[in-house]
């Protein structure tokens, strides 16, 4: 038995590494995802007053505390049995459209971006947003830049500080948009929308053009064929804010429907003593093991499997965009046939850009923005809530007990990513047992196509490089049973 | 001429830090001009291994965020440490633990026994738990040890400097790197940059007037003045014991302070230093009727050691008296 160890898989919260196993013949026997860290919210939370909440989870991820603290606040809600005014609601779903527009396109160039922009066999040294920009052109990254300073202005606005929002309170926020404000709002979601306007050309052009992309997409190593959850709203068009959550079969068939406080009759989640990270799974399908199709109970929650799970986009342009794909994908436009396609889960988030920036414009656009309305003193005694958020990465549930004073006794979470941690580890033996086989050359390039059936699903926290210039060296050793390194490949 | 090299880790941290370098914007092109950056696994692929493969002192400048949570992250800080000529401590968590270290109100067994048995959805039966050696079919996998305590980076290896905030805000952060990229000369070892020397009362630009209070409140429960300080209206902010520096961002937008840039300066201890200052807002000098508006205050041990617990002369929970008494 050969064993590879990928030794830092980056892009995760807190680190990952895999080990790939491969046999006698040549071919993978196993792969483990790996995640060696714990920090134990739903313990030292207990204790903590409840509304305090959206301003400690937002300390699970700085790169998305905008989820934390939009599934804490709508818990928060919940718990004290208070429904904040409309404008409470368009004010954080503003702030949260802003965040989405600027972390969907952080990715898009940054991270997933450069397999395709640049090419997954590129040198690694051009495989960054460097190489990236060198092939769209500088303008293209100052955009990027322009485009996330003026989404992060906004979210400063709403939520107080860029990273760890504080205005989120039970039954409201604590600030509103300022008639003076407004325009400010309108003009940077008008850019959100232009630039998904150009971003949709830059796919075009180098992606959905190049037929060796294309291929790469609709080719087997990435394809998998599990059930897609993601939140609607009761038109069954994908909201990030509010809303059911839906899930599909691998046909596109209904599975279920729930709202927030029923999410524990459908998910469950596993403990494995590999690593230090759970396993949630569809608990009226069960757990079958990390495999594929309808009889097994693993799903995934990402904008591929939003959009399988829903029935269209709210808004026209992002509508437009998601026709198009499906059409060019399954042949049906409707979108009743989910992709399975993996890869196409990077096309999936430029269509959630697009939405996420007409859908900042539409909430700016609308007088009641102004509105001095914003929050409901709660007068209910608090017991229980559950909140739940599409977090850019995935389903996000926050699930909060407390006693009569609001002080919480039990937290439950379940992470974006989390959702998806069975996918992607069965993506990436997936991966690695369709690339690495007996006479096969483990290339740099090889490496690099294992790492993007992981970097598709954007894990925990977008990386949010814009420039910087660097390699991506990695090292694979070769052990014999004996742990001796027989041999070692170095990419640097 | 070589750039200088720069290299940038996270321990037990939620990546915000990460963001906050990011959110210098244009300017992040004058630090990857000016700087060979080794080693930042979040944003690129460089192994423990190239760490290692650099000579001793070689790195200019490390920026460590994130708290001390478990061993890998124990071996990183003093690697790193060996490998930098100057060590910052960057943000609350390297700092002073923040809201990791928050777990020091518990410890490793209760914290599994939460996380891997008793969460609503865990379905567990087998009670299997995380172990630093699993053996599989194919070999053997490892994980890093979960220590029972979490601790800032100075309580690990020896740091020269710290710049606190969760997160640093960026023109500060910005300061900071410019100050390096144009070579000026640093402070003495020990200094706290890119913060300010005084309170975030100090930056704060509500009203003042240093009321006596009768009662505390919970931010939801009322609506305050827009103008005037919080805390004259019985909203337990931060601000007296919290070191200035971020703005005042969070009372600029109606919302107390709770002390990210932690302990302020000529203080060893921001609870100390709090509830030294709520004692002299108190309207009382009844001792039954003090300890009823004290009691008011929701979660003292959470809102005063919420970002500092692992630098605070407390350092951690020594037992749960409560739970004794239930049992």
């Amino acid at each position: 038995m050969k064993r590879y160890t990928i030794d830092p898989v980056t892009r995760l919260e807190g680190h990952g590494k895999i080990e790939i196993f491969v046999n006698d013949d040549g071919e993978v026997a196993n792969a483990y995802m790996q995640i060696p860290e714990l920090r134990g919210f739903e313990k030292f939370c207990v204790g903590r007053p409840v509304e305090e909440m959206p301003r400690i989870t937002t300390r699970l991820c700085g790169v998305c505390p905008e989820a934390h603290h939009m599934a804490a606040a709508k818990a928060c809600d919940a718990v004290y049995h208070v429904d904040p005014p409309r404008t409470a609601k368009k004010l954080r779903e503003l702030l949260y459209s802003y965040f989405f527009t600027a972390d969907h396109t952080l990715h898009f160039y940054a991270l997933g971006g450069p397999d395709f922009v640049v090419g997954p066999d590129a040198p690694a040294a051009e495989r960054n947003i460097l190489g990236v920009i060198a092939k769209v052109g500088l303008d293209a990254g100052k955009k990027v830049i322009k485009l996330r300073a003026w989404c992060q202005e906004m979210i400063e606005k709403l939520g107080g500080k860029k990273i760890h929002q504080v205005t989120s309170l039970p039954g409201g926020v604590s600030v509103g948009l300022k008639p003076e404000d407004q325009a400010r709002a309108i003009e940077v979601a008008k850019y959100g929308v232009e630039f998904a306007k150009f971003t949709f050309q830059v796919l075009e052009d180098i992606v959905l053009k190049n037929k060796a992309y294309l291929d790469l997409i609709l080719g087997d190593v990435y394809n998998q064929k599990t059930y897609y959850m993601g939140l609607v709203d009761q038109d069954n068009k994908v909201n990030f804010y509010a809303g059911k959550v839906r899930v599909v079969d691998p046909d596109g068939n209904e599975l279920c429907k729930y709202s927030a406080h029923e999410y524990r009759d459908h998910i469950a989640e596993r403990v494995e003593p590999w690593t230090y990270l759970k396993f949630p799974y569809l608990k009226k399908v069960g757990w079958k093991g990390f495999v594929d199709g309808k009889d097994s109970g693993v799903y995934v929650a990402t904008p591929q499997s939003r959009l399988n799970a829903a029935d269209g986009m709210a808004t026209p342009l992002a509508q437009a965009e998601y026709e198009r794909m499906f059409e060019t994908l399954t042949g049906d436009k409707s979108g009743k046939k989910p992709i399975h396609a993996r890869l196409a889960t990077h096309w999936a988030r430029v269509i959630e850009l697009m939405f996420a920036a007409e859908r900042a414009l539409q909430l700016a656009q609308d007088p009641e923005i102004i509105s001095d309305k914003i929050r409901e003193v709660p007068t209910a005694k608090p017991t229980e809530g559950v909140g739940i958020v599409e977090a850019p990465r995935g389903t996000l549930t926050h699930h909060y007990v407390t006693d009569e004073k609001g002080i919480l006794t039990k937290v439950n979470l379940i992470v974006g990513t989390t959702n998806n941690y069975a996918p992607i580890a069965m993506s990436v033996k997936k991966a690695a047992q369709g690339l690495i086989k007996k006479g096969v050359q483990v290339t740099d390039g090889i490496l690099n196509r294992v790492e993007m059936a992981f970097r598709l699903y954007d894990p925990c926290f977008a990386c949010a490089t814009h420039t910087l210039p660097g390699q991506m060296p990695l090292i694979v050793t070769i052990r014999d049973l004996d742990g001796n390194i027989k041999q070692q490949f170095r990419r640097d | 001429m070589a750039r200088p090299k720069v290299a940038l880790y996270w321990a037990a941290s939620c990546g915000g830090c990460e963001i906050a370098v990011i959110d210098i914007e244009e300017h992040i092109l004058d630090v990857a001009a000016a700087f060979d950056i080794v080693f930042w696994p979040c944003v690129m692929d460089f192994k423990v291994k190239d760490v290692e493969a650099i000579e001793d002192a070689g790195i200019l400048v490390t920026l460590f965020n994130g708290a001390i949570r478990n061993s890998e992250q124990d071996h990183m800080a003093h690697l790193l440490r060996r490998k930098s000529k100057v060590l910052v401590a960057f943000g609350s968590c390297a700092h002073e633990g923040c809201i990791p270290s928050l777990a020091n109100v518990t410890n490793r067994k209760e914290i599994f026994k939460t996380v891997y048995h008793e969460t609503a959805s865990t379905d567990n039966a087998n009670g299997v738990e995380p172990q630093t050696k699993t053996q599989v079919p194919e070999g053997v996998l490892e994980l890093p040890e979960f220590y029972d305590c979490v601790r800032a980076l100075d309580q690990v290896v020896d740091v020269d400097y710290y710049v606190p905030g969760c997160p640093p805000q960026s023109d500060q952060v910005w300061g900071v790197l410019d100050h390096l990229i144009q070579g000026k000369p640093l402070p003495p070892k020990g200094t706290i940059l890119g913060a300010g020397h005084k309170t975030v009362c100090d930056e704060c630009p509500r009203e003042r007037k240093e009321k006596k209070l009768k009662a505390f409140h919970r931010p939801h429960e009322i609506i305050p003045d827009p103008q005037e300080c919080l805390l004259d209206q019985g909203i337990v902010c931060m601000g007296p014991a919290t070191r200035d520096g971020c703005g005042a961002k969070c009372v600029k937008v109606g919302m107390p302070c709770r002390g990210c840039y932690g302990t302020p300066p000529g203080s060893k201890d921001m609870g100390m230093k709090m509830i030294s200052a709520l004692s002299s807002v108190i309207d009382s000098e009844d001792p039954e009727e003090i300890d009823r508006i004290i009691g008011q205050i929701a979660d003292p041990l959470g809102t005063f050691y919420r970002f500092n617990l692992a630098h605070s002369i407390l350092f951690r929970v020594q037992d749960d008296l409560n739970r004794k008494a239930a049992e």
